[in-house]
């Protein structure tokens, strides 16, 4: 069976496209970058991949809000080719800022009509930070998520994060009642024992702790953390004390992609 | 049309800038302050109909779930008409307790945020706006007097070099009169007396000395000419020290007043007391590396970078710089364009490489200074280390290049000049290392546009600052755009690949007229100016060709591949554009719309500057240990030494900083149990797939420089390259940087100071045999005030860069298991002279540290051989605050305690006869050995190191050669138990305890 596709979008202020890159490749994937510029002027066909990513960075700088300018990219100039790539049934995931450009599309938590029902807004720390936390694959009272993203993965998870502009939002007390009910709430952040808890766990503030939706059929997915950012054991910030594994907890969330993708897609 | 929006939160939304302010005014002492609310303001014009302007601010401007936008109605103005998405009107402030500041850019200075916006409206599909400004509105709530006000206004939330406060309709203003029309202007040389010259000079803002004037007089006499404006610009540029470096590669007169350090090495000019230096660099730092000879330098002091082996594929190339001068006027845009600048240095070395780290190192006032007592014109050191940190963070985390090593400082002697080290290193292909102009190429500048920012940095960096630099040279001062650059950087290196282009370097200092006259030296060059592509219109030929505007750079382009180069930068919106062409006459030639506006001989340009001879004197200085009390509990003090600015917890700047972009990441800057102990040196792997890596580390005392700077110069040395061999790289493959930062070099003391710097740079890099890569000195760091000028303390950074065979051997400082051996490997010795815990009790001292050229080296080689077998668990310098520093930070890093027992410390007492005769005013007597120096002595070469029981004879027998005590062990609790001499306790304190007042000071 051949290797699926995976599109890796790029613009001005893409940052993490190469290390995304690495890490759908390393989960069997066929990664290409590509700019957007490539898309708009049809050079390049999004249709021809199963899985669109959109890495971190700063597009455009974050001028205006984080990921703002290039969500209404999405908005105004690849609405159809997203739209049809959405009703195929094929993933998407964004990775921080890639999060932030879903969200401010209205591609999450997700209606048909790219409205913002969500947001990721300015840190209460006020700064941008880097750190490490832990997220349970919620359940807990909430329903489960049927992310294909996220299947079988650990309890509790371990990647950094790196964002001035990660604190989960909703419109109103509907759209997140709607989240839980529609077991969309992915990732929470969480202690180490997976207990719900404040800053720095969670490190931006977040409604409910949350760091990462999907859409309700769960094949779009949107994470604050960064899983391109642990593939590998030396990514690790303890591999020094707790001994070095070959691979990093981010891995399984793209295998899972890709193995979704090679099946169904 | 005019429109002017306003977008703020809603209500019942967090507003974290506001809170912020809100912060940052309490830290100004003024504690009256309930609530601060942040305005973004838009300023559009344009034929818009209301709709457009609508839908602009619903589609774009806005957050619609957390913001909510006015139109028309300004905060704090009188009110017109106006609209509100929310339909409510909007209550006028309430005069007596609520302040709105509004705070816009200056015309001209670049504002990153208006190109985003006018893009993003053209995707809205609204093409009619002929304007578009910015600004920052804050809404300040509390009971303030007008003196209050003004502090807020003037000390925290405008600086006028860049900015102002917007009173009256805020109207967008352009950066210049709206056209320009070309008007040659020549400068009066020929008939000019000595005291005209230095006053065209000074007017002019050349920099240039009387010797250097008369130079240019004469080579014009000879054309029989005046020179244009241009011209003169050009030459100050090219012979600024900034450029040239007058002082490193000049003539220097060296007299020792004094006996010098170096007398008590054996085999050593002992006897010389004066030297004549016919350029400082090259019998120095550059002799090192030309001795050492390593066959894995590529590429040294030729390009914008260093550059070394790194694998069968890739060299790695590493450069480090200065923006001091512009961070003293606007900390953000100063270090914003620092960073912006070293990051095009491995862009421009070769054929350009990738980046693949960034470092930075800051020298700040003390954060704690009183406001009354700083020197006019100067800012708070407070607001100055806030606002370099974020310039850093906002360019580096927007280049998507993780920052992974640095050190901050504080001392007095930073106050009016701060010092802003940034570094950046880049991955480059085998085959791109090095590059060619050939004449007949096409100059073609891509990047960034050309507007009046940044006129005169390169001269102005070369004089020293007073209290009107920020009037006088506020056009040096610029602000960056980050995405412009990362725009470049991605487009350029797809045209490397193709090998679109025979050369390239970056526009810095002096701008396109340093970058061509470069490049051109050998071949000359014609450039048009009117060519190159502006912000915006009204700019003279001379300013065009002078501006420093950021994110530019220049290649060398064969004419046939130039379609298909201009192509790929199209295609990602990187501006390229043509602007003249490589010669063979090796002359200059400067055009504008067909006028000749300069002509002058590569040959003059970069040869002609006269070297003067520099007086430098080496002078004796009465300093004297002082006498302290022993005290029994040494619990309090060792806390106090922690909490020292110097020593304590970085994780603020730290974690501001993305660390792990581009995923390479081994060892960070924040290791331990819980991510928060300081590392001593970054890891990286920047090739995947491959297990090889780069450490990277740093040393920096400026404090030791004030008893001796030869001393100084080789701590630092010695300190980069402890924390390279504590994270598992070896002397073998570590390569040096080395970055002074002086005061005025014609001063013949403070020369003295530095050629001795120099001199210990060369001893000890051939020593160590680590040879230096690349370098770059900024001088003239001085403060005047009323007349009197205050130089910083001379500044060596030492960065250091290893290559590791394999990085999974790498060990982190945090302890790692209970039960295991600590040792100390290396010497203690009576060293407490510069020490923090001297400085505790006010005293300088004068036993400074001290390298052991006999041992040093072979300790550092026989740790990397057992970290290479892997039988270390954790391994840290002894740097700051010594041993019981160390001590502690491995134990809180790690979450355990530890027993030890200062009686099996490796002590030697005889070395300081040495240093009591060379201060012959010192009234020491070699100290009989104590528990606090042993504890806190901040001898060179020492490392505490862990390891497990089980290996403690293979340990031992590999160190046999080297100077090892096995001083404890880590325990199981939580306490850090030291014993003293006595065998009883001098130290206990529980690691939480510890910890906490480590990272008190700067949780900010």
């Amino acid at each position: 069976m051949t290797k699926p596709k995976a599109l890796i979008l790029r613009t001005a202020g893409t940052n993490c496209d190469k290390e995304t890159k690495f890490a759908f490749e390393l989960a069997g994937a066929a990664a290409e970058l590509v700019h957007i510029n490539e898309i708009i002027k049809g050079s390049v066909k999004l249709s021809d991949y199963q899985i669109l990513a959109l890495p971190g960075g700063f597009s455009y700088g974050d001028d205006v809000a984080a990921g703002k300018i290039l969500a209404n990219e999405l908005r105004f100039k690849m609405r159809e080719d997203l739209s049809g790539f959405i009703k195929e049934g094929k993933l998407i995931i964004g990775i921080c800022n890639g999060f932030q450009i879903l969200v401010k599309a209205g591609i999450l938590p997700g209606n048909d009509g790219f409205e913002q029902e969500a947001s990721l807004i300015i840190n209460d720390s006020g700064k941008f930070e880097d750190r490490w936390v832990y997220l349970r694959v919620t359940g807990y009272g909430l329903r489960d998520t049927n992310c294909v993203w996220t299947k079988d993965l650990a309890e509790i998870v371990y990647l950094p994060v790196a964002h001035g502009e990660g604190k989960f939002i909703t419109k109103d007390k509907a759209v997140l009642e709607g989240l839980k009910k529609n077991g969309q709430i992915v990732f929470q952040y969480c202690d180490r024992q997976g207990s719900l808890t404040g800053y720095p766990d969670n490190p931006n503030g977040s409604v409910d702790n949350i760091a990462a939706i999907s859409d309700k059929a769960g094949r779009i997915f949107g994470l604050m953390p960064h899983p391109e950012r642990h593939i590998l054991g030396t990514q690790h910030p303890r591999w020094t004390r707790q001994g070095l594994k070959k691979y990093g907890d981010g891995l399984a969330i793209f295998r899972n992609g890709v193995e979704y993708a090679k099946k169904n897609l | 049309m005019f429109w002017h929006i306003e977008v703020k939160e809603k209500r019942g939304i967090f507003d974290a800038v506001g809170e912020g302010v809100k912060k940052d005014i309490f830290d100004l002492g003024i504690k009256s302050v309930r609530k601060v609310s942040f305005i973004q303001v838009y300023s559009i014009e344009g034929d818009l109909a209301q709709a457009e302007i609508r839908r602009i601010c619903e589609e774009l401007l806005t957050d619609k779930i957390t913001q909510e936008y006015f139109i028309n109605r300004p905060t704090g103005r009188p009110q017109g008409r106006g609209l509100a998405s929310d339909g409510q009107s909007h209550k006028p402030a309430n005069r007596s307790t609520e302040f709105v500041i509004e705070v816009a850019y200056n015309p001209g200075v670049m504002d990153p945020v208006e190109g985003s916006v006018k893009k993003a409206i053209l995707d809205l599909g609204i093409n009619r706006i002929s304007s578009l400004h910015t600004a920052k509105k804050y809404v300040i709530y509390g009971r303030l007097s007008n003196a209050q006000i003004k502090t807020i206004r003037g000390k925290l939330l405008v600086n006028k070099v860049i900015q102002h406060a917007v009173t009256g309709a805020s109207k967008g203003a352009e950066g210049s009169d709206s056209g320009y029309k070309f008007q040659l202007v020549s400068v009066d040389l020929l008939s000019a007396s000595d005291k005209k010259l230095q006053k065209i000079s000074r007017d002019g803002q050349l920099f240039l000395n009387l010797t250097e004037m008369r130079a240019i007089k004469k080579y014009f006499s000879r054309l029989k000419r005046n020179p244009t404006d241009v011209e003169l610009e050009t030459l100050a540029q090219t012979w600024s020290e900034h450029c040239v470096h007058k002082t490193f590669r000049g003539k220097i007169d060296y007299k020792r007043v004094t006996s010098h350090p170096r007398q008590n090495e054996v085999g050593l000019e002992s006897s010389v007391t004066r030297r004549k230096i016919n350029n400082l660099l090259k019998s120095t730092i550059m002799k090192a590396t030309k001795e050492l000879n390593k066959p894995w330098c590529v590429s040294v002091f030729s390009d914008n970078s260093g550059v070394i082996e790194f694998d069968e594929n890739f060299d790695v190339c590493f450069k480090v710089e200065t923006h001091n001068h512009p961070s003293a006027l606007e900390p953000f845009g100063g270090a914003n364009t620092g960073i912006g600048g070293v990051i095009r240095d491995p862009l421009g070395t070769g054929l350009g490489a990738k980046p693949i780290f960034n470092t930075d190192i800051f020298c700040f006032g003390p954060p704690d200074y009183p406001v009354s007592k700083l020197p006019k014109g100067s800012l708070h050191p407070k607001r100055i280390a806030k606002g370099v940190v974020s310039g850093v963070r906002d360019y580096g985390n927007k280049m998507g290049i993780p920052t992974i090593n640095g050190a901050v400082l504080f001392s007095e002697g930073y106050i009016a000049n701060p010092l802003v080290y940034c570094g950046t290193a880049g991955l480059i292909p085998k085959d791109k290392v090095f590059k060619k102009v050939n004449s007949g190429d096409l100059i073609v500048v891509i990047g960034g546009r050309t507007g009046r920012d940044g006129i005169h940095g390169a001269t102005f960096s070369s004089g020293e600052l007073t209290h009107e630099s920020e009037s006088v040279s506020g056009t040096a001062v610029q602000i960056g755009n980050p995405i412009t650059e990362k725009k470049m950087l991605d487009t350029l290196l797809k045209a490397r690949d193709k090998n679109l282009y025979n050369a390239i370097t970056d526009c810095g200092a002096g701008g396109l007229s340093s970058a061509v006259g470069e490049m051109g030296k050998d071949l000359g060059a014609v450039v048009y100016l009117d060519k190159v592509p502006l912000k915006y219109s009204g700019l003279a030929y001379d300013e065009i060709w002078i501006s420093e505007a950021q994110e530019r750079m220049v290649l060398a382009v064969d004419k046939k591949n130039i379609g298909e180069l201009l192509d790929i930068f199209a295609s990602e919106n990187t501006e390229a554009t043509v602007i003249g062409e490589f010669g063979q006459d090796k002359m200059l030639k400067l055009f504008y719309q067909d006028n000749l506006a300069g002509e002058l001989e590569m040959g003059f340009l970069h040869e002609g500057v006269p070297l003067s001879v520099k007086k430098a004197i080496s002078a004796k200085r009465n300093l004297k240990e002082p006498y302290l009390a022993e005290k029994k509990d040494l619990t309090v003090t060792l806390k106090k030494v922690l909490s020292d600015y110097n020593v304590a917890s970085k994780e603020w700047v730290v974690r501001q900083y993305d660390h792990e972009v581009q995923g390479s990441s081994v060892l960070k800057p924040l290791v331990g149990i819980n991510n928060d102990g300081p590392s001593d040196a970054g890891v990286v792997r920047p090739v995947y797939s491959s297990k090889k890596g780069l450490a990277v580390s740093c040393g920096i005392n400026p404090r030791y420089g004030e008893i001796s700077a030869y001393w100084m110069a080789a701590s630092a040395i010695d300190e980069a390259l402890r924390n390279i061999v504590s994270a598992g790289g070896n002397l073998e493959r570590t390569a040096i940087l080395d970055n002074f930062c002086w005061g005025n070099p014609d001063k013949p003391n403070r020369l003295g100071t530095l050629v001795d710097a120099a001199f210990a740079c060369y001893d000890f890099a051939k020593y160590f045999g680590v040879p230096f890569i690349s370098g770059k000195d900024s001088l003239y760091n001085e403060y005047n005030v009323k007349g009197k000028s205050i130089a910083i303390p001379g500044t060596l950074l030492i960065s250091a860069i290893s290559v590791m065979e394999d990085v999974t051997k790498a060990v982190s400082m945090d302890i790692k298991k209970p039960g295991n051996l600590i040792y100390i490997a290396g010497e203690t010795k009576n060293e407490l002279g510069g020490s923090v815990y001297y400085k505790l009790y006010d005293y300088l001292g004068a036993n400074v540290p001290q390298v052991d050229r006999k041992k040093s080296k072979g300790i550092m080689q026989a740790l990397s051989r057992v970290i290479a077998e892997g039988l270390v668990r954790s391994a840290h310098d002894c740097s700051e605050g010594g041993l019981a520093v160390s001590l502690a930070e491995m134990c809180f890093a790690g979450g355990f305690g530890a027993e030890v027992f200062l009686s099996e410390v490796p002590y030697q007492a005889a070395s300081f006869k040495l240093q009591a005769s060379s201060f012959k005013a010192c009234s020491l007597q070699p100290a009989a050995v104590r528990n606090d120096i042993i504890l806190f002595s901040e001898s060179n070469t020492r490392f505490v190191v862990e390891i497990e029981k089980k290996n403690q004879k293979v340990f031992e027998k590999a160190m046999q050669d080297v100077p090892l005590g096995l001083i404890g062990c880590v325990s199981g609790g939580k306490v850090l138990d030291i014993y003293g001499l006595d065998r009883k306790i001098c130290v206990r304190a529980d690691i939480n305890e510890l910890k906490e007042v480590w990272q008190a000071p700067l949780r900010w």
